[in-house]
């Protein structure tokens, strides 16, 4: 695994998309977008509400297809393999972790079983050793073990969000889509989160591919930063000099209107 | 194929031989003929009103009657019994409408048709049983969308029924499951066995008998052909089970067959009889010949 800063050149990306263009009706949700992630890369999405954020991650996932322009993995066009082929990547390599857990969760299945399901959904067929695994992903993500067979609607919000990232990287995926992973928790719990997917995509080598409309988790987390608005990229770069040296006025509105950290 | 002048079906002047005319029974057929080229896969049909209430058998009914020729011996089960309520409906409806012989015999029938059993004696190639089906969907209970699990079909993910067999070794320790036991066939198609017992399952593995199932209320048909892999899902280290009250038959010993518990008073008096009537019968025979030997 290659522990050094993620270039953002040099490397085949993993996934790729260009002239991404969708329109819902007289609304233009994507204009000609293009973006590439790498092995290892964080990379952020932001943007105000509306700005084409979430449609443009249901895009590039192959939740949604677009009206021109293409996505790739590894080479091959997403929206023309199949959808046979996509549910297997997002079992296997990809993982989506959503806003609202309780969309991402089965809430009548036990937090193992929740965690398990994408192993058995690969062929998993040892009950121990699927057990096992699952205890070991609701430690990792600082969930208590005894409460494995708990119903997830018992948990609290961020215990949710946590049993969500698990169940999604049992299978150690290599992109994950995350959708606002901290809205609707509060502020230390977000901290805490923040603090753990940071941990978890540096050493499981996971590329990231996170919504926010939060600059500080952007900050914090993204090597690198797309700015978006009105369906349109403004801006892009590393995420340190989009922040400080933010050339677009869009981004100089947003950055001067965070509060300072 | 006889029709409405067959001297054996006096009384029902105006029918066709066994009571559905030739167009359904073509259409029956496609489908049959479809789904054994599929095997476990649920294959659309347009289900007919009989003259019973769905949840009877209707499905049975109308695959054993798009089937049957004059020559047909037909037997009938119900929960294993030939002498229960709806298998003797259903062996009379087809002697008044296609005047076909009926049996109770295992053996001697070509065609059984039946409701939550299996023989316990095995069945033959020149045999065909033809499974009364409530609910065809395996997922149902886990997926509700039609749609949804048509999907799930077609892509054989199947992660979804596993993740209930884990819940419930998570719950209570072993797979709870005791009757419409889920099944891979061929290994490719998830299929509901019908309502048998679990203790059936294993019976269905590469059985010389062609296997119909037919479910009329929800208008579906699907077959396993002869010889076919049928495999109960389970896991490496809680291997499938079949589930069997620990007990030997009343009335004819047998410590193999399944069993019933039948309540004899009110005070608690309770008796395990086979729950194959033909079977059991069989061997009380064959009990006494041997005591009179």
């Amino acid at each position: 695994m290659t522990a050094d800063l993620p270039q953002t050149s040099g490397r085949t990306p993993l996934l790729n998309a260009e002239g991404l263009t969708l329109r819902f009706g007289a609304i233009p949700a994507l204009v000609d977008v293009a973006i590439d992630i790498s092995a290892g890369e964080v990379l952020a999405i932001v943007g105000e509400s509306g700005s084409g954020k979430t449609t443009l991650l249901r895009v590039l996932s192959g939740m949604m297809a677009p009206d021109a322009g293409t996505v790739r993995w590894l080479g091959d066009d997403l929206h023309a393999m199949g959808e046979a082929a996509r549910r297997r990547l997002m079992r296997t390599d990809w993982g989506f972790v959503h806003q609202n857990p309780r969309d991402g969760l089965r809430l009548n299945v036990s937090a193992g079983g929740n965690v398990g399901e994408r192993l058995m959904a690969v062929g998993a067929r040892h009950y121990g050793r699927i057990r096992e695994e699952a205890i070991a992903w609701l430690q990792r993500v600082e969930v208590d073990a005894a409460r494995i067979d708990d119903l997830p609607r018992t948990f609290s919000g961020g215990m949710q969000q946590r049993l969500q990232i698990a169940r999604t990287l049992v299978t150690r995926p290599r992109l994950v889509f995350m959708d606002e992973p901290t809205g609707g928790l509060d502020v230390s719990v977000q901290a805490r989160l923040l603090d753990l997917i940071r941990g978890l995509s540096r050493e499981l080598g996971l590329a990231v591919l996170i919504v926010t409309h939060d600059i500080a988790a952007a900050r914090l987390l993204a090597d690198r930063m797309l700015v978006m608005r009105r369906g349109e990229v403004v801006e892009h770069g590393l995420t340190d000099r989009v922040l400080d040296d933010p050339q677009h006025p869009y981004t100089q509105l947003l950055v001067s209107s965070v509060l300072a950290a | 194929m006889t029709g409405i002048d067959d001297p054996r079906a006096s009384g029902t002047e105006g029918y066709n031989f066994a009571y559905l005319d030739e167009a359904t029974k073509r259409m029956i057929r496609r489908a049959i003929l479809k789904a054994v080229a599929i095997p476990g896969h649920q294959i659309p049909f347009g289900a007919r009103e009989m003259p019973l209430p769905y949840g009877w058998g209707t499905g049975g009914i109308q695959v054993t009657a798009a089937i049957l020729g004059p020559a047909d011996v037909l037997k009938v089960i119900d929960q294993g019994a030939d002498d229960t309520t709806n298998a003797i409906s259903i062996r009379r409806f087809f002697t008044r409408v296609a005047g076909v012989a009926t049996t109770e015999s295992t053996a001697e029938a070509s065609i059984i048709q039946t409701r939550h059993r299996i023989p316990e004696k095995a069945l033959r190639e020149d045999q065909v049983i033809v499974y009364q089906v409530p609910q065809p969907e395996p997922l149902s209970k886990l997926e509700p969308r039609r749609a949804e699990t048509e999907r799930l079909h077609a892509l054989a993910d199947y992660g979804l029924m596993h993740v209930r067999l884990y819940e419930d070794i998570a719950r209570l320790g072993h797979i709870a499951k005791a009757y419409d036991y889920p099944v891979m066939v061929n290994g490719r198609y998830l299929m509901s066995p019908s309502p048998i017992p679990a203790f059936d399952n294993p019976k269905m593995d590469r059985m010389p008998a062609l296997q119909l199932f037919g479910a009329g209320r929800e208008k579906r048909i699907y077959a396993i052909p002869p010889y076919t892999p049928v495999r109960s899902l389970d896991f490496e280290d809680h291997p499938f089970r079949p589930i069997r009250a620990p007990h030997a038959c009343a009335l004819c010993g047998s410590t193999e067959s399944y069993l019933d518990e039948v309540l004899t008073d009110d005070a608690g008096g309770r008796m395990f009889v086979c729950s194959d009537t033909d079977y059991c019968g069989e061997r009380q025979v064959a009990v006494a010949q041997e005591a009179a030997e």
